[in-house]
């Protein structure tokens, strides 16, 4: 432990800040780009509802290091070259986003049918119902699975070892095969992957609280 | 809520605006689709050559052992999992500190830690313990474990899902805590929980990927050994993703199947434990 915190703390920094980066960008970019595919799937474009599944089946159903090496080690071979950090970041984000559609689509189907047809009702347009009765409760019935989303974006960083970054978790093994310090440096690590899950489960289930909704 | 009760029936505008748009969205993804091609035809990724491989008997047979290892490497992990998340739920339902505690604990710490990071404690930190393990085993145990924690919280959903009035009726008639566990409301969640484990068998059909960092020959390991003799990189790895998208869908759709007859069968649509314990493992 003692060398743990004397020799390796600058590289246990490192790659916690590698990993909240990869997580932290992530979460953000999968968060947008599912909006627009739930957006897409709930339109009325035949076109667009299609191309919505179609991505979904495609990428909630590829495992993430199958989709990293593919992007990683394949697209320079196409004329792409995006570099580690961004193909890696690229891979997170186009399975999360599979993830995050399903997630905010479920949270518009908890709407009741009942008070979206009361809206029209009142002459609400589309995008009036969107902005005033949809968008608020479906994201407040959401917070816990998107919580959940976090966490599998925090968990599926990890990956990014598999292609030689060196995050949290790929730090430890690196540190683990220079110093043989047993299971200290990786009980270090899994307590910091679950003071973050922990921490961001508070987090929303706070938020959750804070913002419910009687029905 | 069903999407179509955002809009109404389209009037002339309306679907003039509408079939705009899909013109414009078809051609947008016309023009995304020849980029593709373009930027793979003009790096040489289609010719015949790279492809040709994979109608070859020889290559065939490869995938199809390696698909069969991807199989054995799940049931494995299911293996472990399945009883172990039982096992973690019970003891997390239970009345007895000592028992909830320990359990709580076990399920927290391996939904909240990477796989990888199980994996890499399997291959790095046990042998200095003395504790050397198959490859075999190095894949499927950190799998298994973590979705044991994921399982335990499934099978905790669905005897949570059970009415209450079940439990009391059982007390009623003079049964003791455990027997009404046992025979009363145990089988209901049971039977409301198994479309939920067939989805989440997914997640370890997904998980089994990591045998390309075991160097364990399911599909990822055997396409890394084919592409080092290859030199296809593009292609192997495009016709393992369709295998696993396949197999998934497959999964998925038979989880769907079977939770749609489950609640024609119960007449109770609403409890759906395969909507409220989400597919969220990303990795």
């Amino acid at each position: 432990m003692d060398v743990l915190l004397r020799d390796y703390s600058d590289d246990f920094l490192a790659g916690l800040w590698l990993t909240l980066q990869l997580t932290g960008i992530g979460f953000v970019g999968a968060f947008v780009v599912g909006t627009v595919l739930a957006v897409f799937r709930i339109s009325p474009i035949p076109p667009l509802r299609v191309a919505g599944t179609l991505y979904v089946e495609l990428f909630r159903n590829v495992p993430l290091v199958t989709l990293l090496i593919l992007v990683v080690y394949g697209l320079p071979y196409a004329g792409l070259n995006l570099g580690f950090y961004w193909s890696v970041i690229l891979s997170i984000v186009a399975v999360g986003a599979a993830f995050a559609c399903e997630t905010l689509r479920s949270g518009i189907n908890a709407v009741s049918t009942g008070q979206v047809e009361a809206a029209r009702a009142l002459g609400l347009t589309f995008a009036g119902i969107c902005r005033e009765l949809v968008v608020p409760q479906a994201l407040r019935t959401v917070i816990g699975p998107i919580v959940t989303l976090f966490i599998g974006i925090l968990l599926s960083s990890s990956l990014a070892a598999v292609v030689g970054m060196r995050e949290l978790t790929a730090t430890v093994a690196y540190i683990n095969n220079r110093e043989a310090l047993g299971l200290t440096t990786f009980a270090v690590a899994a307590a910091i992957y679950v003071a973050l899950s922990l921490g961001a489960a508070g987090f929303g289930s706070v938020l959750e609280r804070r913002l419910r909704v009687l029905r | 809520m069903s999407a179509h009760a955002l809009f109404d029936t389209q009037g002339p505008r309306g679907r003039a605006t509408v079939r705009i748009v899909t013109m414009l969205s078809v051609v947008a993804a016309f023009a995304l689709a020849a980029l593709v091609y373009w930027q793979l035809y003009r790096t040489g990724q289609l010719a015949p050559s790279k492809w040709r491989t994979f109608i070859q008997p020889g290559t065939l047979r490869y995938f199809a052992d390696a698909l069969r290892n991807t199989a054995l490497a799940a049931l494995g992990a299911a293996a472990i999992g399945l009883p172990l998340g039982l096992v973690l739920a019970l003891g997390r339902l239970s009345r007895r500190r000592w028992l909830r505690l320990p359990s709580t604990a076990v399920i927290e710490l391996f939904r909240a830690v990477p796989v990888l990071l199980v994996i890499y404690v399997l291959m790095f930190a046990l042998p200095a313990y003395g504790i050397r393990l198959s490859i075999y085993a190095k894949l499927v145990i950190p799998i298994g474990l973590c979705a044991a924690a994921v399982l335990a919280e499934v099978f905790r959903a669905g005897v949570l899902a059970v009415p209450r009035g079940q439990t009391e009726a059982g007390l009623a008639v003079g049964l003791r805590e455990g027997l009404v566990m046992r025979i009363v409301v145990f089988p209901q969640a049971l039977r409301m929980v198994i479309p939920a484990l067939v989805a989440q068998s997914v997640v370890v059909v997904k998980d089994t990927a990591f045998g390309y960092v075991v160097s364990y020959p399911e599909l990822m390991q055997s396409g890394k050994v084919l592409v080092a003799n290859t030199n296809d990189l593009i292609q192997t790895y495009l016709v393992i993703t369709l295998v696993y998208v396949v197999v998934n869908v497959l999964i998925s759709a038979f989880a769907q199947r079977l939770e749609r007859r489950m609640n024609r069968a119960r007449g109770m649509g609403r409890v759906s434990i395969l909507a409220r314990v989400r597919r969220t493992a990303i990795q």
